[in-house]
């Protein structure tokens, strides 16, 4: 496992998110409020790309005919089959215990800290005054 | 969501021909002007499209994302599978397909309250298949549209197209307003033979009586359930009214229907054909033999097994010669050719279900 | 041959008495109506479901002088209970009174149904149990007649057909579930119709043959609406019972089922667990007919498939002709599963059977 610098934090505002390859794995980058987490883009059903997926809330339910609406956001459905992922754990909420996306740890640093190295930045160079997106995979 | 959209970072690499028997052309009402006479389009303007369930815009039980799409299949300024260029880009180029055939779904007018609209549509999309589609793209085939509720014209829709290579089978929609066996459909099924052409019947359509035999369910989950259960209908309608007694070389495609359940339907049919052959004396073989000679079932959605053995038990049942790929793109339960197969086929059967059935039923070069 | 297992006397969970003519609810008729049937001409409320001269009605040598067949005690206790060695069978009498429309009419016969089943078999035989029938004309009404049933414990489940005018999941249909619950009486649906729509999402079919076979749909659409409606959330002891289904169509079906809701979760949110784990759970099936060639290798692939030891009950359906010979249990039933189903499964399903 490497660190690798993806992103000037300001390239994925809160609710967006940015696909980018490391290590030649595709991971897609969520902003969930402020907080970053990363994901396999990989759906771990069929395959399909959860960057391109819809960013929902979670429905539950206690009871027929009631709606319990939480999490705004934070829920990824992937573009093909719409099966839901928590971004924040990765797991399917069809089947939690067996099935989830592949997460990444992710971090956000200061550009100061991230010049002295060893981080890999991918695409473009890193300035001492902005915060970086840094995923480890 | 701010992404580029260039594709995964995966590279299209398939030795494997892949024939996909399910690909979804979407035109706009734009599109069929130039087929369509003043007086339909003003109809279509003034009073439009009347399925027999009542909405304008949308359906009984709305899909699950819009268009019932994949959310990645939009081209720029476009509807999914409006393009051309990016069904290449996105599908036929991206996982090799060698051929693909074309159902186009909306608005082809099939089942419309107004039979003469439908067949006005059927026509024009017809044309638009070939004018916008087929003779641009050499891979592509298209289906001869009919409007199934008026036979006669549905005949004639097909005499039309009779012998034009540009034509893979006839299309029909699962859930007509009475079962497929009966009578009044019969000579769409000559003039399909007369033609050459298998007919495909694919799920949807509005029958315009409730969804199930004991009336209307809630949940759009369901209506993915009935999608088997009309189809395990029409199957056993067409052979309890001895069409194949009547039609010896008619071929049904079924198309998106799944296929899991159907080796318990020719055992049901047969177990129960045999306590009541009285009634059906026109059936001189068990229902089951027909259904192995005359049908044949596209493969998506691709049933999921509990184990992987299951799925394997029920393709042998079915016949690895009956076996269609299809991968419905651009809907949002599309199979992808790369992973949808079970890796545990052998060589000789995965090449029969990607590409060597759809060749030898289709008759592509 | 004598349905037992390692002594053990099997439990026949579908039977079917006939009522042999509409004179004989009489006795449990009110005048009012006693005269409306002579006045108006009611014949009778025989089903096409189950036309009295069709095969599948009555095995040809079941039948008595007159065509019927299980028109009195005594012919199911030949068969049965002296034949087969059933310690127990459960009546289910498919007269057709969910065929009536006006619903005080419907609560009039299905409340004489009830009370023939009483007077006329199980006052008579005491291996005998029974269905509940049910007017499902009326919610109301059909929680009164479960209310009023269920005080005699030889009624051992509730019976609705597996076609009536709505899917049973609705919520409509939710006081019938919570009388059940209450009185642990399982829900069992039976193969027939009332009719309220054609038998098919398309349509009228032709042949008798097509409307036996539409009923595997029928439960399909039933069990569909259930699970989803999420009925086992809100009943979550409520039993399910589907009798003389096919049963090979479970396997197909809930693959299907459950594809779809993993990808469809959210617009049923109550759904909690998997389809095909909710039915393993709460639906039982009976035995016959098994809708599978004679060729026990393929009855045993079928039965792995089912993956649920628990679920099968054994049934004759007598006097419905579902299979030739002296034996209703189909070949290539692995001898392992032989006792659950004819016995324990039943026991585990019917809380009443356990006296």
């Amino acid at each position: 496992m490497a660190r690798h610098v993806v992103a000037p934090v300001g390239d994925i505002p809160a609710g967006e998110c940015k696909l980018v390859s490391i290590a030649g794995r595709a991971i897609v980058v969520f902003n969930v409020g402020g907080e970053f987490f990363a994901l396999n883009n990989r759906c771990p059903h069929r395959g399909g790309s959860l960057a391109l997926g819809k960013l929902t809330g979670l429905v539950e339910s206690p009871q027929p005919g009631e709606y319990c609406y939480s999490r705004r956001g934070e829920i990824i459905r992937c573009p093909w089959h719409a099966w839901e992922f928590d971004i924040r754990t990765g797991r399917s909420w069809c089947d939690p215990q067996r099935l989830r996306a592949r997460q990444y740890a992710v971090s956000v640093e200061p550009g100061a800290k991230l010049v002295e190295g060893p981080y890999k930045a991918e695409t473009f160079p890193v300035s001492v005054e902005n915060d970086y997106v840094v995923v480890e995979a | 969501m701010n992404i580029e959209l260039k594709q995964p970072l995966r590279a299209a690499k398939s030795k494997l021909a892949i024939v996909d028997c399910d690909i979804h052309p979407r035109a706009t009402l734009e599109d069929l002007r130039p087929y369509l006479s003043n007086h339909w389009w003003h109809y279509i303007q003034t009073y439009g499209l009347r399925p027999r369930h009542g909405h304008v815009k949308g359906y009984p039980f709305p899909k699950p994302t819009p268009l019932a799409s994949r959310r990645d299949s939009w081209p720029p300024g476009g509807q999914p599978a409006s393009d051309l260029d990016f069904t290449r880009e996105q599908h036929l180029d991206f996982y090799g397909i060698e051929h693909g055939i074309l159902n186009p779904l909306a608005p082809s007018g099939q089942g419309d309250q107004n039979a003469d609209l439908s067949a006005a549509l059927a026509f024009a999309i017809n044309e638009w298949q070939t004018a916008d589609w087929v003779r641009r793209e050499p891979r592509l085939k298209a289906s001869v549209v009919v409007p199934y509720e008026d036979a006669e014209a549905s005949v004639k829709e097909i005499r039309r197209r009779a012998g034009d290579r540009d034509f893979a089978h006839v299309l029909l929609l699962s859930r007509t307003s009475e079962a497929l066996g009966r009578r009044r459909y019969w000579p769409i099924f000559e003039a399909a033979v007369e033609a050459g052409l298998p007919v495909g019947v694919h799920v949807f359509g509005y029958s315009g009586w409730a969804m199930t035999g004991t009336g209307w369910p809630s949940f759009y989950l369901e209506e993915g359930v009935e999608n088997a259960t009309t189809t395990q209908t029409l199957i056993a309608s067409m052979i309890m009214e001895g069409v194949f007694e009547r039609y010896r070389d008619l071929k049904v495609v079924l198309i998106e229907t799944g296929f899991g359940w159907l080796p318990a339907l020719g055992w049901r049919l047969d177990k129960h054909w045999e306590r009541m052959r009285d009634e059906v004396p026109h059936l001189k073989r068990p229902p089951s033999e027909y259904l192995r000679e005359h049908f044949w079932v596209s493969t998506q959605p691709m049933e999921e097994t509990d184990k992987p053995e299951q799925l394997i038990d029920v393709m042998k049942w079915i016949g690895f010669d009956r076996l269609l790929f299809a991968s419905d793109y651009p809907h949002w339960d599309f199979d992808d050719p790369f992973v949808s197969l079970p890796p545990s086929l052998s060589e000789a059967q995965r090449r029969a279900v990607y590409a060597d059935n759809a060749r030898a039923l289709y008759r592509l070069g | 041959m004598p349905m037992t297992a390692d002594g053990l006397h099997s439990i026949d969970c579908d039977v079917h008495p006939t009522v042999p003519d509409i004179k004989a609810l009489f006795p449990y008729l009110d005048e009012v109506w006693r005269e409306s049937i002579e006045t108006r001409g009611i014949l009778s409320l025989e089903s096409t479901s189950y036309p009295r001269n069709a095969p599948i009605t009555a095995r040809p040598d079941w039948r008595g002088a007159n065509g019927q067949a299980a028109t009195g005690v005594a012919e199911i206790g030949r068969q049965v209970f002296d034949r087969w060695q059933s310690s127990i069978a459960i009546c289910n009498c498919l007269y057709g009174v969910q065929l009536v429309t006006n619903e005080d009419m419907a609560v009039a016969f299905t409340r004489a149904l009830n009370d023939w089943m009483v007077k006329e078999w199980l006052d008579r035989d005491e291996r005998l149990r029974a269905s509940i029938v049910v007017p499902m004309q009326n919610v109301e009404s059909a929680v009164e007649e479960i209310e009023r049933c269920a005080k005699d414990r030889r009624f051992v489940q509730i019976l609705v057909l597996a076609m009536q005018e709505a899917p049973l999941g609705r919520r409509q249909f939710w006081p019938i579930y919570a009388a059940a619950e209450r009185h642990k009486l399982p829900l069992g649906i039976h193969a027939g119709s009332s009719y309220r729509h054609p038998v098919t999402a398309l349509g009228w079919p032709t042949y008798y043959v097509e409307d036996y076979l539409a009923q595997a749909q029928g439960f399909q659409s039933q069990v569909a609406s259930l699970i989803s409606e999420g009925v086992f959330t809100k009943f979550p002891a409520l039993k399910v019972v589907l009798m003389e289904s096919g049963v090979t169509w479970v396997p197909g079906f809930l693959w299907r089922f459950s594809k779809y809701w993993r990808g469809l979760r959210s617009e049923v949110p109550w759904v909690d667990r998997p389809p095909d784990e909710i039915m393993r759970a709460h639906f039982r099936l009976t035995l016959q007919p098994f809708d599978a060639p004679a060729a026990p290798d393929l009855v045993e692939r079928a039965i792995e498939h089912l993956r649920c030891d628990d679920m099968l009950l054994y049934s004759s359906d007598f006097p419905h002709w579902q299979f030739d010979g002296d034996d209703p249990v189909p070949a290539g039933i692995p001898a392992a599963l032989r006792r659950k189903i004819l016995v324990e499964n039943p026991v585990a399903t019917y809380d009443r059977l356990n006296g």
